[in-house]
């Protein structure tokens, strides 16, 4: 669809609104889109930087001269590793798939019945829920890892992949969204002899495609760029983003060659981003029954 | 108990898996978190229970915790409502848009989301000589003669990050909105229109917020839990210790007693203190938001 149609349909979706409001609108919507997308631009463009124009004060957004040598730097950088950059990258991969289907499932699976259902406990789960998101990370930490060496679960994969799983913040968001399953739907399902595990994967799961997508998006963002931190101590089983800064920590002669690390690690949950973002789609549209 | 197992055992087997790692990796640390709360502990030796000293001391003898709280208070009274705002406002304006331009868009200004530390491009902006954007541009005006100080001003150290914080508020909030929108049954427009639903902002209030509720809901808990803990890109812009403690936080106090000084007793008192402030905050805005629509 072209920007110019698109923008026909917005205006169509816009009723009894001045041609004024319309402008100041674009322009809040336009200034603000540029002041954000800043740092998105500022980082493409410094990877294709020769190394004078990243170093030049005070720094240019748009690159002069593009070239792909930070590219190639990185290429020999990473042909010297003591270990393969495809196990970094294997691990990345690993941690972050099982990581986001599992805060998926896990997560909307314990949601369904809290957001739906009244049962004992279930009022007290959900409170106890909200209320430890409001808990500060930084002092929990170092019970946690007390948690997992007593677990021994420190130096394995499971120490980051399992409290992505049972993420907090995907629970409370999806049971929030499952509110709005409309009732109706769930008790015909009942009526033809569904249990609860299959109303949540016939009819939970379809209806709420728009929460879980924005679950994905958050927790692949988020198992995308961890090092791991003070649960993985062996190399072989390190993140791609540990061996990274690991490279880019070398010092200043490494500058152009973090430029091209941050444009690759980016690029990833960016595309990841674009495509599910392109799958939030009305799906209560098509129920026909309203709630 | 168990007349509940046998009436709802589906249920709680589709909590379970959730439910045990909740209690290994959240609930159980919260709970000594709490507890380690009413010691001293230095990490070294065994906790020595001392009761409520460390809160005593953090409200009797602490004046820079004074200094944090009135900070935090501040910070989050203005950035809480506001990102909150522009959240929903975002996400509505750009609800219209077909869903490629609408992916598109929503990364624009999720851009500072995702773009890992991507707020330390304002201290490009402000840094403190004339070459900074902010100095370079206001000398240019003729606004102003000699570099401004930012972060060595205590009156700007406030302002500075509370407009990088709005910068960087189109998070998850945002997107929960985006896909709230999506999930608004559309024949309730139609019904709206025959029930003398006029304009844009009669549909926006009697038909849109009430069915995003569940998403205004969330939406609430993640702006009063990210306005309220400040740290980053407070130590990050400003340092730390700020200039006159302006840019000091309930957060930067306690990373500065459990992470610097070790004290993880007092670390916990102060992280227990910022948990019933948010609380608190929380059923506010709560019985607030269920007024939306009425």
């Amino acid at each position: 669809m072209s920007l110019q149609s698109a923008w026909r349909k917005l205006k169509f979706h816009r009723k009894n609104r001045s041609l004024s409001l319309d402008v100041i609108l674009a322009l809040v919507l336009g200034s603000f889109g540029l002041f954000s997308v800043w740092p998105l631009v500022y980082i493409a463009s410094s990877a294709f930087k020769p190394l004078n124009e990243i170093f030049l004060f005070p720094p240019r957004l748009f690159v002069m001269r593009p070239t792909l040598n930070n590219f190639r730097d990185l290429s020999l950088v990473m042909n010297t590793a003591w270990i393969p950059v495809s196990r970094y990258v294997f691990n990345t991969v690993l941690i972050t798939a099982l990581g986001t289907a599992g805060s998926v499932f896990i997560g909307s699976m314990a949601a369904f019945p809290l957001a739906k259902f009244k049962f004992p406990g279930s009022a007290v789960m959900s409170g106890v829920i909200v209320y430890s998101l409001m808990f500060s990370s930084s002092v929990t930490a170092i019970p946690n890892y007390l948690i997992m060496s007593k677990l021994r679960l420190i130096d394995t994969y499971w120490a980051v992949i399992l409290p992505a799983a049972g993420s907090t913040l995907g629970v409370f968001l999806m049971r929030n969204f499952m509110t709005q399953i409309p009732d109706s739907l769930i008790d015909s399902a009942k009526i033809d002899g569904a249990g609860d595990m299959t109303v949540f994967m016939r009819i939970a799961m379809p209806i709420s495609k728009p929460a879980w997508i924005t679950l994905v998006i958050l927790s692949f963002q988020s198992l995308w760029g961890t090092t791991g931190g003070t649960f993985l101590y062996t190399e072989k089983l390190k993140p791609v983003s540990y061996a990274l800064t690991q490279i880019v920590s070398a010092g200043v002669a490494r500058t152009g060659v973090a430029a091209a690390v941050s444009l690759i690690m980016l690029a990833v949950p960016v595309g990841v981003f674009i495509f599910a973002q392109s799958n939030v789609i009305e799906t209560m549209a098509n129920s026909g029954i309203k709630g | 108990m168990k007349a509940a197992w046998r009436a709802h055992k589906a249920k709680y087997l589709m909590i379970a898996p959730f439910g045990i790692i909740f209690l290994a990796f959240t609930v159980l640390p919260v709970l000594l978190s709490a507890g380690i709360s009413l010691t001293s502990f230095n990490m070294l030796e065994m906790p020595k229970f001392t009761g409520f000293r460390n809160y005593v001391n953090l409200f009797a003898n602490d004046s820079i915790f004074l200094i944090a709280i009135k900070n935090t208070l501040f910070f989050a009274v203005v950035t809480g409502p506001v990102s909150y705002i522009m959240c929903f406002v975002f996400a509505w304006l750009i609800n219209g848009f077909s869903p490629k331009i609408r992916a598109f868009m929503t990364l624009v200004f999720y851009a500072p989301s995702i773009s890992g530390n991507a707020y330390l491009i304002w201290k490009l902006i402000f840094s403190s000589d004339a070459r900074g954007y902010a100095n370079s541009l206001l000398s240019s005006l003729g606004l102003s003669n000699g570099a401004i100080l930012w972060f060595e001003t205590k009156a700007y150290v406030m302002p500075i990050l509370i407009l990088v914080q709005l910068w960087l508020s189109l998070g998850v909030s945002f997107l929960s909105f985006i896909a709230g929108l999506q999930t608004v049954d559309k024949t309730l427009y139609e019904s709206g229109a025959i029930d003398g639903v006029k304009n844009r902002w009669q549909e926006l209030w009697h038909i849109t917020l009430p069915s995003m509720k569940p998403q205004l809901l969330f939406g609430a808990v993640m702006q009063i839990t990210s306005s309220f803990s400040v740290s980053t890109i407070s130590t990050e812009l400003a340092g730390f210790p700020s200039v006159e403690y302006a840019g000091h936080t309930i957060l930067t106090h306690l990373q500065d007693y459990g992470v610097t000084r070790m004290e993880m007793g007092y670390a916990s008192a102060i992280a227990v203190t910022l948990f019933f402030m948010m609380v608190i905050t929380n059923l506010a805005v709560q019985k607030a938001l269920r007024k939306v629509g009425e």
